[in-house]
């Protein structure tokens, strides 16, 4: 009796499963599992003199890329992305908080049009800004104008114009989560440590960060991690002066032809990831804010 | 007395600060439209020589702009229908039944969401190179299918998360069997989280530039087209034409918004 | 009146849990019957299984004789008010009544004219378009049992419907289910761990408890007679006694206590020198100033808590044990402190199998083989 129902169990429930999670599950094995694995096995291979991926064992990606130059680059990395997420907090956290908090009805559409940019392609975005600051740009021509300088201000080629291409292009990363944070955020308890006897600064550290600090982190992450790996930015704006680890890694597949090379930069990207999700999750991050 | 003058103040300054972040988000958008009226004809097209709509009109006889336009639109519907598919199903899936292995393909929707793209751009190419898969259209679609389907399922998973299933019993208990079941209540009640996930889809897939620039073949898709014109100078009618885009998404959201609002009785 | 619903031998287990334990429980046609316990008592999975939303783990279950282990929910002639209602959001109420006909695909015209001749029944004219987070709980409440009605099961299953209404809605809503009951003369299986739901609404009880039903048998017959000490104590307040059968005569049996020794009402189940637990309701106890005859009790009043025009009297007997003893007011009473013999008729003391007892027969028996 039991064996029978049992097989019911089986007939009703198996395939449901299979029909709505197989494809799921098949998608993740072929375009997520298995790439990720090659890119793994490649980091340890060579190229031939034809620039093709020879499979046999090696190290020597690895130890290239202990190289100066390119310890260099990894400095250079983590710092534009660190002074990026900084800003991004920095700016994002008191205009989300007064978007979040509006009394006024044009509270969506001030939602709305941190969104809107977005429609607009971040290449050419990124290009509008390099045609802003161009040496013959429109900025340039304003301040010659004006007479406020003499000859044009190179404003493009440096660390700071690419800081401000990352903080340009993630910093609704950082403010949507925040607003979300910061929009749960219950009122009355707000009044009840004003109430309290609280200064606003005291409430601003005691109960709003504390409460919103899971915005906070979910931000970081999602400007941080991307940040590494936005080639495009310190292309147009930094002009080769800014490289980032996702340049070395952009250049070993699309014009220096070591792909396992490229391979084992990835690694590195991919293990920084998973270091600071970790932290991230330690600090009783959700994964789930990670993905809106 | 004091006190309301402070807080007259404090709200100044919060107007001042936010108009200056929203100048930043838009300025260099105001650059574009601007520059698409931009009468110059020399490259890098940067200095301003009067006001024209010529690259308007240009923009219709570049048919190699308006095909990579045309490959980025046939790209973001078709791998949004297919991740929203895809998605949906996996979503209810994942949240309904119990089976092995459920908690290693949780664990994986998140890797295309944290690890940067450019890993995922290589780790594409490598896999397709690798298979002997040609590169172009059809890579480019699985690539953005691959990218948006954890976007998609997390957007219905939240709305799955509020959900009674107990509707599904009632249903079922009403005559009704799964099939039936998941059109007539499953479906409907997730549409929000489902429109969301989709609308999620294809902004990404519009949007993409590094995984696509990896996979791409031959196909050139409108981003990567811009990309291509970067070193040489964007022309303004890659201006006009996102100016266009612009326009209309704007337009298409303003109208869908107050849809909604009449909509009101649907609300749940 | 025939058998409509047969469990025989039901049994569930989620992982080691073992729900729901050999369950055997006949309905009959047209009754009212409740399965009342406390939260965990197994009561919503015997439902369910019933309803098909979960499988047996072993054992059968009959509707009109039929085996339906293997049908799916929508197959059942069964139908289910649940416990949060679950109401489609978003359909009308219109829709979320007409969904059990659609599906049976009912021409239009008819599919309209049931849900307004229902809707009528259950007051909800003038609702049709309403969305169901457009109405009261009690609104919703009607919804779900017009909903389940419509399709004129021959059994209607109820999991807890009242639970998220207030009191007063509560009792209102009892009357009418009753009345739609009758009205209808459909089986209802109605799911509570209110009791005095239960003792107000149904035909009959099975009051469950742990995965096994303690008694099923008329409301009267569970407060009058329950079969198990559980069962006493859970509907009403009583008054036990663990004591032993020292002789019986003409259906009255002598039982000694810990305390002394009272007589009580019994039959042919019970031995001599057998275990057993006497149950007394407050309202069958009574005292005395002097020792009354066959009563070997005494206790010391401990206070008075007055209830309306009822005196519930605490006292205390030499081991510790409380008694409630229930009196009219405005009566005589003894000082607090003093010493009193209580003691009752025969007849209203329910002498009760004790389970424990059971067990030391049992392990005398294998020792004596």
């Amino acid at each position: 009796m039991a064996k029978r129902i049992s097989n019911h169990e089986f007939k009703s429930n198996t395939m449901p499963a299979i029909v709505t999670v197989g494809p799921v599950a098949i998608l993740s094995l072929f375009l997520v599992v298995a790439p990720l694995a090659l890119v793994a096995i490649m980091s340890f291979c060579q190229t031939d003199e034809f620039y093709n991926v020879v499979y046999k064992f090696t190290a020597i990606n690895y130890s290239k890329l202990l190289s100066p130059d390119y310890i260099k680059i990894y400095g250079q990395s983590l710092l534009i992305a660190l002074i990026t997420t900084v800003l991004c907090v920095l700016i994002g956290y008191p205009f989300a908080y007064v978007i979040a908090r509006t009394k006024s009805h044009k509270k969506k559409l001030f939602y709305m049009l941190v969104i809107i940019p977005f429609w607009t392609n971040s290449l050419i975005r990124i290009y509008g800004w390099r045609t802003f600051l161009g040496s013959s740009g429109w900025l340039n021509m304003l301040l010659l104008n004006l007479g406020l300088v003499d000859e044009p201000v190179e404003f493009l080629y440096k660390t700071g114009t690419t800081v401000l291409g990352m903080v340009y292009c993630f910093i609704p990363f950082m403010v949507l989560p925040l607003y979300t944070a910061i929009e749960k955020l219950d009122g009355s308890l707000l009044e009840a440590s004003s109430d309290l006897g609280a200064k606003p600064y005291k409430t601003l550290f005691e109960v709003i960060i504390p409460l919103t600090s899971g915005g906070i982190f979910s931000g970081c992450i999602m400007v941080f991690i991307p940040c590494l790996g936005y080639f495009f930015v310190s292309n147009i704006l930094g002009g080769g002066n800014t490289d980032m680890i996702g340049n070395l890694i952009e250049r070993q597949f699309k014009s220096a032809n070591n792909w396992p090379l490229g391979a084992a930069l990835s690694i590195i990207l991919i293990l920084v990831t998973l270091i600071l999700v970790k932290i991230y999750q330690n600090l009783g991050g959700d994964m789930d804010s990670l993905g809106v | 007395m004091k006190k309301a003058r402070k807080e007259k103040a404090n709200k100044r300054l919060s107007i001042v600060f936010c108009s200056m972040v929203y100048l930043f988000l838009f300025l260099p958008i105001f650059v574009v439209i601007a520059n698409s009226f931009n009468a110059t004809t020399s490259k890098p097209y940067l200095s301003w020589k009067g006001f024209t709509f010529d690259w308007y009109i240009k923009l219709w006889s570049n048919s190699a702009l308006l095909g990579s336009f045309g490959n980025t639109i046939f790209i973001a519907v078709a791998s949004t229908v297919l991740s929203t598919i895809i998605g949906t199903l996996g979503a209810v899936g994942i949240y309904r039944y119990k089976f092995k292995g459920k908690g290693i393909i949780n664990g994986l929707l998140y890797i295309p969401v944290v690890i940067p793209e450019i890993v995922i751009g290589i780790a594409l190419l490598t896999i397709f190179s690798n298979t002997n898969i040609p590169r172009g259209m059809l890579t480019l679609i699985l690539s953005h299918v691959s990218f948006s389907v954890p976007y998609v399922i997390f957007n219905v998973r939240a709305r799955l998360s509020g959900y009674d299933k107990s509707i599904e019993e009632a249903s079922m208990d009403l005559g009704a069997n799964r099939v039936v079941t998941f059109f007539e209540i499953t479906l409907p009640v997730l549409a929000p989280g489902i429109a969301g996930g989709a609308l999620l889809a294809f902004t990404l897939s519009i949007d993409d530039v590094i995984i696509s620039y990896f996979v791409n073949g031959q196909t050139k898709t409108y981003p990567l087209k811009v990309m291509e014109s970067i070193k040489s100078g964007v022309s303004p009618d890659v201006n006009a034409l996102s100016t266009l885009v612009l326009i209309g998404t704007i337009g298409l959201v303003f109208l869908t918004q107050s849809g909604i609002g009449s909509g009101k009785h649907k609300k749940i | 009146m025939g058998t409509i619903v047969e469990l025989s031998g039901v049994n569930k287990v989620y992982g080691t849990n073992h729900v729901v334990k050999d369950l055997n429980i006949t309905v009959n046609e047209g009754e009212f019957l409740t399965l009342l316990g406390s939260s965990g008592c197994g009561k919503t999975t015997t439902l369910r299984m019933i309803a098909g939303f979960e499988e047996p783990t072993s054992g059968s279950i009959k509707v009109e004789g039929e085996s339906i282990e293997e049908k799916e929910p929508f197959e059942r002639n069964v139908n289910t008010v649940f416990q949060t209602y679950a109401l489609f959001p978003h359909k009308t109420i219109f829709d979320n009544i007409a969904y059990g006909l659609k599906m049976k695909k009912v021409p239009k015209a008819e599919i309209k004219e049931r849900v307004l001749e229902m809707m009528d029944m259950v007051q909800l004219t003038g609702f049709e378009n309403r969305y169901p987070s457009q109405l009261s709980g009690g609104q919703k409440q009607r919804v779900a049992i017009a909903r389940a009605l419509i399709n004129r099961p021959r059994v209607l299953l109820l999991d807890e419907p009242l639970g998220a209404l207030d009191l007063k809605l509560r009792k209102q809503m009892q009357l009418e289910l009753k009345r739609l009951q009758k009205k209808l003369n459909i089986t209802f299986i109605y799911v509570t761990h209110d009791q005095e739901e239960a003792l107000t609404m149904s035909d009959r009880i099975a009051i469950m408890h742990d995965g096994v039903v303690d008694q099923l048998a008329s409301p009267t017959d569970i407060y009058e007679k329950p079969a198990t000490r559980f069962v006493a104590t859970f509907i009403g307040e009583t008054n036990t006694y663990d004591g032993c059968v020292t002789s019986m005569k003409d259906g009255i049996a002598n039982v000694t206590l810990e305390n002394g020794a009272v007589k009580v009402k019994c039959d042919d189940s019970f031995s001599i020198l057998e275990y057993a637990t006497i149950s007394v309701r407050p309202e069958k106890m009574r005292f005395d100033s002097k020792p009354h005859e066959g009563f070997e009790l005494v206790a010391v009043v401990k206070d008075y808590i007055y209830v309306g025009s009822i005196l519930k009297c605490i006292v205390s007997l030499p081991n510790g044990n409380e008694l409630k003893i229930e009196r009219l007011a405005g009566q005589d009473l003894p000082e607090i402190g003093s010493r009193i013999y209580p003691y009752w008729n025969p007849e209203d003391g329910v002498l009760i199998h004790n389970d424990s007892y059971k067990i030391f027969k049992a392990l005398d028996d294998i020792k004596l083989a």
